[in-house]
């Protein structure tokens, strides 16, 4: 883990082909190591800006600096995982999960071996050799996230992950993936429209305005989660300040 | 296709290829085909003559005849076929069989039974265009947005309110879909009847130029028909697109 | 009820409605062509027995032998040289820009116009036959190439960037395998169009193949062989085209195309 491995935003600038003014002027430093999560209104531009950041879309104006250099596009230092999952339909989740280390032209011996291993480590040992129509949905963003494990990068990117997930299902997964990452270092942005998401999991809350979207507030829970269950920690009153502090920010955007 | 960062409709390709034509037939590279100028001038002149006018009107008026039967029977057999399980499961496999099936070697069996006429002509049409047009009808409506059937239930729908109120109109983009395709297959039937039967209609006109070798005329005809077919397909599609929505979730 | 012996009796269900189908289709024919509605038109089973007689007496055989050449070899021509010009104007944009105009136009056009030109052309061979295969399938075959690879859903594409893939390994490992399923219902639908291709060009041009038995029994008013020969064109077509339709989708089953 190098020290500057972090995600600076320079004045970044969106405006779309048909006028569309998405993001303007958007500023800010990504911690090292930490959760940050992408929050707003509809239409804010949170998942326009992960994909900048993932060098998927390029920024009208600004730039993004990874590691002290600026970004050309995707790269090795930068995963992504999909909110419609993005698996292919026609591959074993076995050949899903090591699919960026296919395209690396990674030994398929070897990037079978690492792919088992995170596919037990998301919890689907077993369903290897099946294919993605047969898992629900829940169980495929499990595949998408082990994926993005497996190229073993820095910086994970994930664009509301849960959002195609039902409720009981959106909890657990929330424990399981704070549990995956807590020793991993990952640095990891976040985006998700759910308060209550992003209260619970986030190390660093970054609100964006509404359209053209830019950085209206940053918050941090500070919520201390050693020795309490999950449960206590959604009762806790800092969870609970938290998540009434964003409502009374976003409120603003919808009257 | 971009030049310079400008974009070139489709269109712009079109005229491309009359160009090109054009520079093939001058420099008589296939005599094949004439320069398009020539073709023009040749339409113009062939167009006025009474013997194209009637071939035409013979066209025009077995291709609406057979459509318009073909629209009638194919749609109410598809909607059976959609609503009644047993006209389904008997007919199901024959309306698959002949969907696919080249049904121009039915053609003369029709001549024997109808003779070589205008009757023929307009059962080849028929035949032509009806299977596509029952297997959309039926995939239409037995695919219906199950949820709005659903509210209709919920709504006291009577059987008649569900079919007209809903049915019909959620499965009106695949409906249309089925009468553009029975359009361009039906046009093909008008040619391909008249080529078979040969003493008559545009068909007659094919045979004729092309024994001849009239190139210019032949040329004339086939962009007539062509672009017949073109538009008739493309006026649909547009009906088409504006009423994509009506399916909702299928 | 176990599952065994469910299974059982819905294959018997199954088979009795085809059967039953079978049974009305024949019995209508049966029924119409015994009422004097036109003397042309022979009762099924004065047709089934010339159908018999056909098979027998090798008929049916020879017809073919000559029809297949042309359909085959015009078929292998235009299905390697559609589905690789397809694929090329689905990847390329500039491709498109000159082929697409000229390919709809030909999909939706009676391309069997020009067979009586290609006839005078080419003379009454192999030739003229294997272009007018070539002729009617092509475009049908091109346009479902260009559809399949056009189609392709962003989302996956997008994926294999995030994953820094090359444009060759997106093509080769994203698009082409879900483009397949649409390209061989491209082949299907030109094979169609190539037996319909193959029966026009036999029955304008002169005597071969199973054109000529239609046209040599009709012209001696042998109603029932000409049936005959009729039906098992019809039936070759069905039999192939739903051979076609099961492999398909054996090979690409649509759960796996997405």
């Amino acid at each position: 883990m190098s020290v500057d491995s972090v995600v600076t935003l320079k004045n970044i600038g969106k405006i779309y082909d048909t006028g569309v003014e998405a993001l303007k002027g958007v500023n800010f430093d990504f911690p090292v190591g930490k959760l940050s999560t992408l929050l707003g209104p509809s239409g804010c531009g949170k998942t326009t800006l992960l994909k900048i950041i993932g060098g998927l879309i390029d920024a009208t104006s600004g730039e993004v600096w990874v590691n002290g250099k600026p970004i050309t596009g995707p790269g090795p230092d930068r995963a992504f995982v999909f909110q419609d999952f993005a698996l292919l339909p026609w591959a074993t989740i076995l050949r899903n999960v090591s699919f960026g280390l296919e395209l690396r032209g990674v030994p398929k011996e070897e990037r079978f071996e690492i792919a088992r291993k995170y596919i037990r480590e998301v919890g689907l040992e077993g369903f290897e050799s099946n294919f993605p129509h047969q898992l629900s949905g829940g169980m495929r963003q499990r595949v998408g996230l082990a994926r993005a494990l497996t190229v073993d990068a820095d910086i994970i990117l994930m664009d509301e992950p849960f959002s195609s997930v039902d409720e009981q299902t959106r909890r657990k997964f929330q424990e399981d993936m704070l549990d995956l990452l807590q020793n991993r270092h990952k640095t990891v942005i976040f985006v998700t429209h759910s308060i209550e998401e992003a209260a619970y999991m986030s190390d660093l809350i970054v609100l964006l305005s509404a359209r053209p979207g830019a950085v209206s507030q940053v918050i941090r829970p500070g919520i201390d989660r050693s020795g309490k269950c999950a449960d206590d920690i959604r009762r806790d009153k800092k969870y609970l300040d938290v998540v009434d502090t964003i409502w009374r920010e976003l409120k603003v955007y919808l009257c | 296709m971009e030049i310079f960062g400008k974009k070139i409709p489709f269109s712009v390709s079109l005229l491309f290829w009359c160009v090109l034509w054009e520079l093939v037939g001058w420099m008589g590279l296939s005599s094949i085909f004439p320069p398009i100028s020539k073709i023009v001038v040749a339409a113009m002149t062939v167009f006025t003559t009474e013997k194209f006018i009637k071939a035409m009107e013979i066209s025009l008026r077995t291709f609406a005849l057979g459509m318009s039967l073909a629209l009638v029977v194919g749609i109410a057999l598809g909607t059976l076929m959609a609503r009644i399980k047993i006209v389904r499961e008997i007919l199901g496999m024959w309306v698959n069989i002949f969907v696919s099936a080249p049904i121009s070697a039915l053609v003369p069996i029709l001549m024997g039974i109808l003779g070589i006429g205008e009757a023929t002509v307009v059962a080849t049409v028929f035949l032509f265009a009806v299977f596509i047009i029952i297997l959309d009808t039926q995939v239409g409506i037995s695919m219906a947005d199950r949820s709005l059937v659903e509210m209709g239930k919920s709504l006291g729908a009577s059987r008649y309110q569900m079919f007209t109120k809903i049915l019909v109109l959620s499965a009106l983009p695949e409906i249309l879909a089925g009468i553009r395709l029975g359009v361009i297959r039906g046009v093909k039937g008008v040619v391909i009847g008249q080529l078979l039967i040969s003493i008559i209609g545009i068909g007659e006109l094919f045979e004729f130029y092309s024994m001849h070798f009239l190139m210019e005329e032949f040329w004339s005809l086939v962009i007539v028909v062509f672009t017949f077919a073109f538009v008739l397909s493309e006026s649909i599609a547009f009906f088409e697109r504006r009423v994509e929505y009506y399916a909702g979730n299928r | 009820m176990d599952a065994q012996s469910n299974h059982g009796r819905r294959k018997g269900y199954e088979l009795l409605r085809l059967a039953a189908s079978f049974a009305f289709f024949f019995g209508v024919w049966e029924l119409v062509g015994r009422w004097p509605l036109s003397a042309a038109f022979p009762s099924f089973s004065l047709t089934f027995m010339a159908f018999l007689r056909m098979i027998g007496d090798g008929s049916f055989l020879n017809a073919y032998a000559s029809t297949l050449q042309p359909l085959l070899i015009g078929f292998t021509i235009c299905g390697i040289i559609g589905v690789g010009f397809g694929i090329w104007m689905g990847l390329s944009r500039a491709m498109e820009w000159f082929s697409l105009p000229v390919f709809v136009i030909l999909q939706a056009a009676p391309m069997a116009a020009v067979i009586p030109l290609i006839t005078y052309t080419y003379g009454v061979g192999l030739t003229a036959k294997v272009l007018a295969v070539a002729v009617l399938s092509t475009p049908l075959v091109v346009m479902n190439s260009y559809k399949g690879i056009r189609n392709t859903n962003p989302s996956l594409i997008q994926m294999c960037r995030s994953f820094q893939a090359t444009k060759t390994q997106v093509v080769l490992k994203i698009i082409l395998p879900q483009a397949a399923g649409m390209i061989f219902t491209g082949l299907r639908m030109g094979l169609a169009m190539g037996f319909v291709g193959v029966v026009i060009a036999e029955l304008l041009i002169t005597p071969t193949g199973i054109g000529d038995l239609i046209t040599y029994h009709a012209s001696v008013a042998d109603f029932p062989e000409m049936f005959a020969a009729v039906s098992s064109i019809i039936l070759l077509a069905a039999v192939t085209i739903n051979a076609l339709e099961r492999i398909q989708r054996r090979l690409f089953p649509p759960e796996l195309q997405g």
